[in-house]
């Protein structure tokens, strides 16, 4: 009875008697949210384009966090080692182009999805040789003071996080939609022979998701690591992005972004406020277990593509 | 004599390593004309177009023997994007629109390979003049639409790429008569009025032989007759086997003995 009632009473007064707490958790959740969400368009990106599911994209963020901080330990200024981050970025998907997919054309998906774990244990591998596996702070020098909104804490460097997540989706939303490259890639997506047909080049096309999937990556990355410093476990976070493609659909751009959101904000309260009930560490499972019950009632997750059917 | 614009000579297509499906076909479309490549399922009309287009080794698909020449020149080591920018084309059978796109999205994708440009805008109008029906639809994803109007989306994509030759798969399948009747009318215009070149499968052999200027019938893999579309139109066995028309009225299959049915130009 007591049980029950610290599940379906407690936490609801707790809500209601301190408004502003429960404001500021939901808030400090949607922060973390987009960097899920961050993670999560990566995969997006490449899945849509590719229908590959990229199982390197979190060490990818790693990666190039390990790339960047590695650069500006070594004296570079943050603008020079931003851009050799992007360069290696770029040249790493030419790479991935040519020694993996181009060898592995019109094979199975799930052919594809072993070599992606290659890749992954490869970078992580390169990374540690490269830079080594210490833990390295990151500073690029974000604002780290506070704002009061009313009564509610505010971090600015979290906002600033929110602009350039939010900046990095209106523009990939953008070039999706409007330049020819972007069609082209929403038409591999569609149909890959008949975009061969039409002479779309799928290798190029390749390239360049890759090369967009790195640069999202790397902005995942200077978040992550700036928030958390940059450490291999970094990788693991990728698995958080799992649920949040589930939630969001794999195929949607402002799916990975929403769904992101949804398990951000949601950890967090359940943990807050329903942590007590389970003897805490919900935030660890809560995510899986959202994705779950999606899977049963919404397999396409929210913005999923449907399955278009004519009658 | 002047060289035709795609010839191809003595090919072998085997899949897989293994499956052998085109046993030497050889043929020849010339500058300006529709060819039609007749035939039932499984002879090899599909096989011998994504060769000449190489939409073959997306299919796991080789051309071993023989060899395919575009203005006299091989087309072998080619890549899909190349022959489209050489101006060979393929419209797949089942049409495949990118279906998540809009109409228009689907057309200007097949200008992929011709940049950007005011060009393509003017052929844009170009393809709506044809299709009028595009026009109405130009916004609706590509998915929702009809069938006929998908076949009218795949051909006009195929136009955008400003092809000199135009492969065209099973236009009819699935549609209407009179759309067919409808879709067919545009491929002579298109061939009369811009000058594209087709060549076309069908198993359709009415429709298609009146439309063509000359045919090809293919039959386990090999060509086995050939001829101006008239002349294929009146004769006995193409009637009897693929227009279902015979001299005494219909003929009951069941009367003739089996292997003289079998038997046919070999």
């Amino acid at each position: 009875m007591e049980f029950l009632y610290s599940i379906f009473v407690t936490p609801f007064v707790e809500m209601w008697t301190a408004p502003e707490f429960l404001a500021e958790v939901v808030l400090g959740g949607l922060m973390s949210g987009i960097m899920y969400s961050l993670v999560a368009l990566g995969f997006v990106l490449i899945f849509k384009a590719s229908g590959v599911f990229n199982f390197a994209q979190g060490v990818m963020v790693l990666f190039a966090a390990l790339n960047f901080v590695g650069l500006i330990d070594a004296g570079l200024p943050i603008v020079v080692a931003l851009i050799a981050t992007i360069l290696i970025m770029v040249a790493l998907a030419f790479a991935i182009e040519r020694v993996v997919l181009r060898n592995l054309v019109n094979q199975e998906h799930i052919i594809l999805f072993m070599a992606t774990i290659g890749i992954a244990y490869f970078l992580e591998g390169l990374g540690e040789m490269i830079w080594g596996g210490d833990v390295r702070p990151l500073n690029i020098g974000l604002p780290d003071d506070v704002w009061f909104v009313g009564d509610i804490l505010i971090q600015q460097s979290e906002v600033f996080a929110a602009a350039v997540a939010g900046s990095l989706v209106i523009a990939l939303s953008l070039f999706f939609q409007y330049t020819r490259t972007g069609r082209a890639l929403r038409a591999v997506a569609d149909d890959h022979q008949a975009a061969l047909s039409v002479g779309i080049p799928l290798n190029h096309i390749w390239i360049v998701v890759w090369a967009v999937a790195g640069l999202v990556a790397l902005v995942a990355g200077i978040m992550w690591g700036s928030k958390f410093w940059v450490q291999f476990s970094l990788s693991t976070i990728a698995l958080k992005a799992l649920p949040v493609l589930i939630l969001g659909g794999f195929t949607s751009i402002p799916g990975a972004i929403i769904g992101g959101l949804i398990i951000g904000a949601g950890e967090k309260v359940a943990e807050v406020f329903w942590g007590a009930a389970y003897g805490g560490a919900i935030e660890e499972w809560f995510a899986y277990v959202l994705a779950l019950i999606f899977l049963f009632f919404r397999p396409q997750g929210l913005f999923g593509e449907k399955i278009i059917e004519r009658v | 004599m002047t060289t035709p614009l795609l010839q191809v000579n003595n090919i072998e297509v085997i899949y897989d390593h293994v499956i052998l499906v085109l046993k030497g076909v050889s043929l020849e479309v010339p500058k300006g004309k529709i060819v039609a490549l007749l035939g039932a399922n499984g002879a090899g009309k599909s096989t011998t177009l994504k060769s000449i287009s190489n939409l073959l080794r997306a299919e796991r698909g080789d051309v071993t023997k023989g060899s395919i020449e575009l203005n006299g020149e091989a087309v072998h080591d080619k890549t899909a994007n190349d022959l489209v920018k050489s101006g060979v084309v393929q419209v797949m059978e089942g049409r495949h629109c990118f279906e998540h796109l809009t109409v228009e999205e689907n057309l200007l994708s097949g200008a992929y390979t011709r940049g950007n440009g005011a060009e393509i805008k003017r052929d844009l109008q170009m393809v709506y003049d044809y299709f009028p029906r595009l026009w109405e639809r130009r916004k609706s994803q590509a998915g929702y639409t009809s069938g006929g109007e998908q076949q009218m989306v795949a051909i006009g994509r195929a136009m955008m790429a400003k092809p000199e030759l135009i492969l065209l798969d099973e236009p009819s399948m699935g549609l209407a008569p009179q759309l067919v009747e409808q879709i067919f009318a545009i491929v002579k215009k298109l061939n009369e009025d811009e000058g594209v070149t087709f060549l076309l499968a069908e198993q359709n052999t009415n429709v298609a032989l009146r439309y063509a200027h000359y045919g090809y019938i293919l039959e386990g893999g090999r060509v086995v007759m050939d001829g101006e579309a008239e002349e294929l139109r009146n004769n006995e066995d193409v009637k009897e086997f693929y227009l279902g028309m015979v001299k005494e009225g219909r003929k009951n299959f069941r009367e003739v003995k089996h292997y003289k049915r079998r038997k046919r130009w070999l």
